[in-house]
């Protein structure tokens, strides 16, 4: 047709006809969990887009408040399941901080090597899930194997490889076994060499810097408004960390950078979470020698259970079980938030109290949650393909999206 | 903990209401009280708006955290005395990156009519944890861009955190398999 | 007339139709060899759904490796898998997406409950959680677990190649899960009172 038709003829199409609203998920491979994002796609661009959640939605903050405060951990920690233990130490610090009770400081010490060796462990299922999405199947493989071995000694410790119900309200539920330090050097040992041989795989790879660099970017002013906070806030080069900011538990006494990116992207989050395990294995190390000696959860016979070999030997001791595994303890009536920095972000807790021995009201600001509210915003004008970079960028357990 | 922020005891500067002479201490109008070393404003559903965007003009500018509460039955809540209590709650916990400080607001909502005017047009990261107080709690937020359910189905019916919505428990169940 | 059925029956000469054939000496091979590969090269649908997705996860992954049953390759489409283990706590809003994707699923086709959220709800037994996944698909195999280990979720994939070793070539199930066979409106779930369970028997094929 001539020139005159067919600029006609594209004058009579609709160029809408090009839009059509098509659905991801909640079942799809991207391993997020059951997270659907509808989407408005021109083409292959991306215009609009609506993460609908609520598909894993447990009831679990209805659950808490008909749970005992030693109780609750074991439902906060299924919450994020990827770095569980950071639940159950916010929610701790929330009761500690209503009871007004002080905990040793090897508790503290003792928490703080098993929250950072859990960062690692998520970052490493980042890793492995990021990587596998964007093609870098292998990155699967080696991102578990890594895993594993903090896994390993996670279940030497507390009996669990996730979801560990470890740290309770009063320090931790038991102290390191003999021969932890072994285990602890042989991982630091191991995981330098492996995350060079990731830098190899992906960081300095030229197709995995064309499908992250300059995807998903975010201003800080943008995160900020939206709430999100961890690596998405850092990744725009704005270093707020809760760690160094507002510090709790003894990460003051320890030597750590905050790690920072530059443009807000994919590939800054992902290079800010590869560097956050070695920020985490500088802090292990730290805390392999600075740990000191002591009681591994706070004395106060009513709010920690004795120890079982004592309720052999005295009454009282034998009352106070009863009474904490039983009734529970009781909190005095008041309300606190508190928050620590998960892998995800600001992971804190509202907790009410109303002087029972059950929460009157227990809310778990999830990180995930308000990190995904950046969804929209990241894959607007980017293609389908990086939509999968962007969702596995945000890094979201939905298990804590929705609660 | 963070510290309570210096200037407690200043008037509220735009002074359009008239100043209530009780001894309370006073933030943008609000009552202060100081719990375990943080600091809560408490507030009505009126001046709740207002109070959001004086404290984001103070530096509060991030809205941390959203969400409700129902004090049904509940005897033992401490509220300023110029505060009546409500049986909802809608509390608001904004952190100003700035200078690394919390601060909490307490707005009470009441059984009959719990709406409030939406926050998001100062901070659109509340959007999804003001739909989440509407799905948990029935609390309406005016103005919100989005009020569909978040977490639970469209067709739910109740709200499942008060206090008067039973935990759904069934009976334990013993099922039989073929075989063992 | 003699009841000639269970002698009829023996020589694979009864009234089951194709289940019949197997009986005999010509078709017997075949059959093994039909059910070896199927054991042999399941295919699992991925519905990781909570924290036993990332134990499934490490199933699949080097320190367990689910490649050595052929299983490492999960299918994204429910056309091209045949085994859907439900890992994790099933809500309310996820059900019907979980019966679709069942039913997108072709036969033949198993399901193993991972965790004990998805066999019996678990810990939360409330409003949100489907109190057992077999309330809406039928289950083989229940892997127990909080969330079960890698080595819980391989010995019941290796409990589900033995069913299947054993197990009618031809299964027809019922079509839908019966769970407890327990009927409860989400009204009748808020008023619900304490009662006596009482126990029968009943499998999956009868």
């Amino acid at each position: 047709m001539s020139e005159a038709e067919a600029e006609e003829r594209a004058s009579v199409v609709d160029p809408d006809d090009e839009r059509m609203i098509i659905n991801m998920g909640p079942q799809h491979p991207s391993t997020h969990g059951v997270l659907r994002v509808t989407m408005e796609l021109q083409g292959e661009t991306v215009l609009r887009s609506k993460p609908v959640i609520g598909y894993l939605h447990t009831g679990m903050e209805k659950t808490a408040e008909d749970l005992t405060y030693l109780q609750g951990p074991t439902n906060v920690t299924r919450m994020d399941y990827a770095s569980p233990l950071f639940t159950e130490l916010t929610f701790s610090l929330a009761v500690e901080a209503l009871l007004e009770i002080e905990i040793p400081d090897r508790a503290t010490w003792i928490r703080m090597l098993m929250c950072e060796l859990n960062r690692m462990s998520s970052h490493l299922l980042f890793l492995a899930t990021n990587g596998m999405d964007l093609g870098a199947v292998g990155m699967m493989i080696y991102g578990w194997r890594e895993r594993e071995e903090v896994l390993r000694f996670f279940e030497k410790v507390t009996g669990l490889r996730m979801n560990h119900n470890y740290i309770r309200p009063g320090g931790v539920a038991a102290d390191l076994p003999d021969g932890w330090r072994e285990d602890v050097q042989s991982i630091l040992k191991v995981l330098p060499e492996r995350l060079e041989q990731f830098d190899v795989l992906m960081t300095g790879q030229p197709i995995w810097r064309e499908r992250t660099q300059g995807i998903g970017v975010i201003t800080t002013e943008e995160a900020l408004a939206l709430g999100a906070t961890g690596p998405i806030l850092r990744s725009t080069g704005y270093a707020w960390d809760l760690r160094r900011a507002m510090p709790y538990l003894a990460y003051d006494e320890v030597d750590f950078d905050i790690v920072v990116g530059t443009y807000g992207d994919t590939f800054d989050r992902y290079a800010i979470r590869l560097n956050e395990i070695r920020e985490s294995m500088r802090i292990v190390e730290q805390c392999l020698e600075l740990i000191p000696e002591g009681p591994y959860r706070a004395e106060d016979r009513k709010v920690t259970p004795p120890p079982r070999a004592r309720i052999d030997e005295s009454m009282e001791a034998l009352i106070h079980h009863f009474k904490i595994f039983t009734e529970g303890f009781k909190v005095p009536p008041g309300e606190v938030y508190t928050a620590v920095e998960s892998p995800r972000g600001e992971l804190g807790c509202y907790l009410v109290s109303d002087g029972g021995p059950k929460p009157q009201r227990m809310h778990i600001r999830a990180p995930s949650f308000v990190n995904l509210q950046t969804l929209p915003h990241m894959m607007h004008g980017g293609l389908l393909a990086d939509a999968i970079a962007v969702i596995s960028s945000i890094d979201p357990i939905m298990g804590e999206v929705d609660r | 903990m963070t510290e309570p922020p210096a200037s407690l005891d200043e008037e509220t500067e735009s002074g359009e209401e008239e100043m209530p002479d009780d001894d309370v201490e006073r933030l943008h109008g609000a009552a202060v009280t100081v719990t375990n070393g943080q600091t809560v404003l408490h507030t009505d559903k009126a001046e709740y708006h207002d109070l959001i965007e004086a404290l984001n003009d103070d530096d509060y500018g991030v809205c941390v955290d959203l969400c409700g509460a129902d004090y049904l039955g509940n005897d033992t809540r401490s509220l300023p005395a110029t505060v009546p209590a409500e049986r909802f709650e809608l509390v608001v916990n904004l952190l100003d990156v700035k200078a690394s400080r919390r601060m909490r607001v307490r707005v009470q909502l009441p059984e009959v009519a719990p709406t409030v005017a939406t926050i998001t047009d100062i901070h659109p990261g509340a959007e999804a944890m003001e739909r989440e107080a509407n799905d948990m709690f029935g609390i309406e937020f005016e103005g919100h861009p989005d009020p569909t359910p978040i977490l639970l189905p469209d067709d739910w019916q109740g709200h499942p955190l008060r206090k008067d919505f039973s935990m759904g428990r069934i009976p334990v169940q013993f099922k039989a398999v073929d075989g063992r | 007339m003699p009841d000639l059925s269970d002698v009829k029956h023996k020589l694979g000469l009864g009234d089951d139709g194709l289940a019949g054939l197997g009986h005999n000496i010509i078709t017997a091979p075949i059959e093994e060899l039909v059910k070896w590969a199927r054991r042999r090269s399941l295919m699992p649908a991925t519905f990781g759904l909570a924290c036993c997705a990332i134990e499934m996860m490490a199933t699949g992954t080097a320190h367990y490796d689910m490649a050595r049953y052929g299983m490492e390759t999960f299918r994204a489409s429910p056309r091209q898998a045949d085994l859907m283990i439900v890992a994790g706590r099933v809500s309310q809003k996820m059900a019907p997406v979980l019966r679709q994707i069942y039913d997108q699923m072709m036969e033949p086709k198993w399901v193993i409950s991972m965790g004990v959220c998805a066999s019996s709800g678990g810990m939360f037994n409330n409003y949100a959680i489907v109190q057992g996944v077999d309330q809406v698909v039928p289950v083989d195999i229940y892997a127990p677990g909080c969330p079960p280990g890698p080595e819980t979720l391989l010995h019941a994939i290796l409990a589900l190649h033995e069913k299947i070793r054993t197990g009618e070539l031809t299964q027809r199930r019922d079509e839908t899960g019966r769970g407890a066979e327990i009927e409860l409106g989400h009204e009748a779930a808020m008023d619900a009172q304490p009662e006596p369970v009482i126990i029968r028997t009943g499998g999956l094929y009868d």
